[in-house]
């Protein structure tokens, strides 16, 4: 038997009244173990302009690279934008997950977004700043040594404070993925 | 530990492509930049998992969140979710949104002249039983004007949004209504040139689930990319 997969269709303006009441922006409460990151970033348009209706999901693995062990951390955060395109998210920095071919891929976040104006999701993903194992992650490998910045959350100054946005378009348009 | 099971990629034509001009909104918002092929790892093949502690089992009745009982036609949509090999994908969330019957969402956003109701807030939520089944009970939504053309109007529908088991399924969509004349008309109904996917959107009139007296049903089948045949450790590899 074969099917094919229903096509993707917008999330719309509205997404709101469906997709807020499971708003997950503090991922790891007091007890799991690992390094607490803060994760900040504002999504823009092809016009620099905030995108005020986007919602962002996230998903990572815990400190020690495993995905769903714990009933305390699951992983998983979801935030929408706000007026200022902004979204956030408390967590923590995930383990090295296992690549294809007995690799290791460096800490990194899974990031969907869906807004009006996407026919479907954009997949990104957050590794972070002065992390050697990024020199050998396979995946940002694959992505043009000029771009592969815009992947990497960058430092505010305060500690535990990342910065990490997503453009549309534009010069330093963010990468984004097919998989 | 095995080579992971990794997901088919899609059958051409079926799923849209970011920039499509007849939906004005994806000019400024589609990427400019090729996208690039990510292989699937752990990260892409693995999904949270909801559970009967946040999801209430009342919450896919979408007529009985308020005092009242809201205004228009009462109906079921009910359906399974399935992959592409026709395996039913189970205890996965499926999150639903829609216009009340006048084709009005309370949100601030919305200013469409029509009215608001009291007992309608138009948001439902479950998770698939053990054989993919989903059931909504709710109200036909009205169709409503947006500004994307003149005189453009969305044909009547039901926002989707399911997790399946891995990230690489979730899925965010619309269910439409069968024999809907607005549908040729709809820029995000025509995103893609494959008509056979256009119509499998569109919900069918449903005997088996209708309620003599109450409600008439629709059904409508939900398909998440299914796993590949094979695994993919041959097929795809990475650089070193």
């Amino acid at each position: 038997m074969s099917l094919h997969a229903t096509t993707s269709q917008t999330v719309g303006p509205y997404l709101h009244i469906g997709l807020t009441w499971l708003i997950t922006e503090s991922l790891a409460p007091a007890g799991v173990p690992g390094e607490r990151a803060q994760i900040r970033g504002r999504v823009l348009d092809g016009d620099g302009k905030p995108v005020n209706d986007a919602l962002v999901e996230i998903w990572q693995a815990d400190s020690r690279g495993k995905y769903g062990a714990s009933k305390r951390f699951r992983g998983f955060g979801r935030s929408a934008t706000d007026d200022a395109g902004a979204f956030r998210f408390h967590t923590i920095k995930p383990g090295r997950v296992a690549a294809p071919g007995r690799k290791l891929q460096a800490p990194h976040i899974l990031v969907h977004v869906f807004m009006r104006g996407q026919l479907k999701q954009l997949v990104s993903r957050i590794y972070f700043p002065d992390e050697p194992s990024n020199a050998q992650d396979p995946v940002l490998a694959l992505v043009p040594k000029e771009r592969r910045a815009t992947l990497i959350a960058k430092k505010t100054g305060k500690p535990g404070m990342l910065e990490w946005n997503v453009l549309l378009q534009g010069r330093n348009e963010t990468v984004f993925f097919d998989c | 530990m095995p080579p992971p099971i990794t997901y088919r990629r899609p059958v051409a034509g079926t799923q849209p492509e970011h920039l499509f001009p007849r939906y004005a909104s994806t000019v400024k918002r589609a990427p400019t930049q090729p996208l690039v092929r990510l292989p699937q790892t752990e990260t892409e093949l693995t999904s949270p998992v909801f559970g009967w502690s946040e999801v209430k089992r009342g919450d896919h009745d979408l007529t009985n969140q308020h005092a009242g009982d809201p205004i228009g036609e009462r109906i079921i949509v009910s359906g399974r979710v399935l992959d592409e090999n026709g395996r039913p994908v189970p205890n996965t969330l499926v999150e639903i949104w829609q216009a009340n019957s006048a084709g009005r969402y309370p949100h601030r956003v919305d200013q469409h002249d029509a009215p608001m109701d009291p007992n309608f807030t138009g948001c439902g939520r479950t998770l698939t039983d053990r054989q993919g089944r989903y059931r909504f009970v709710t109200i036909r939504p009205g169709e409503y004007p947006w500004r994307n053309h003149y005189n453009a109007w969305r044909p009547a529908h039901i926002h989707f949004s399911i997790f399946g088991q891995a990230f690489v399924q979730r899925l965010v969509t619309q269910m439409y209504f069968p024999g809907d004349p607005l549908l040729e008309e709809d820029p995000m109904y025509n995103c893609v040139p494959d008509e056979s996917a256009r119509r499998r959107l569109v919900s069918a009139l449903d005997w088996e689930s209708t309620i003599p007296e109450i409600a008439l049903g629709y059904r409508w089948d939900i398909v998440l990319r299914g796993p590949e045949a094979t695994p993919m450790e041959n097929k795809e590899r990475l650089p070193g």
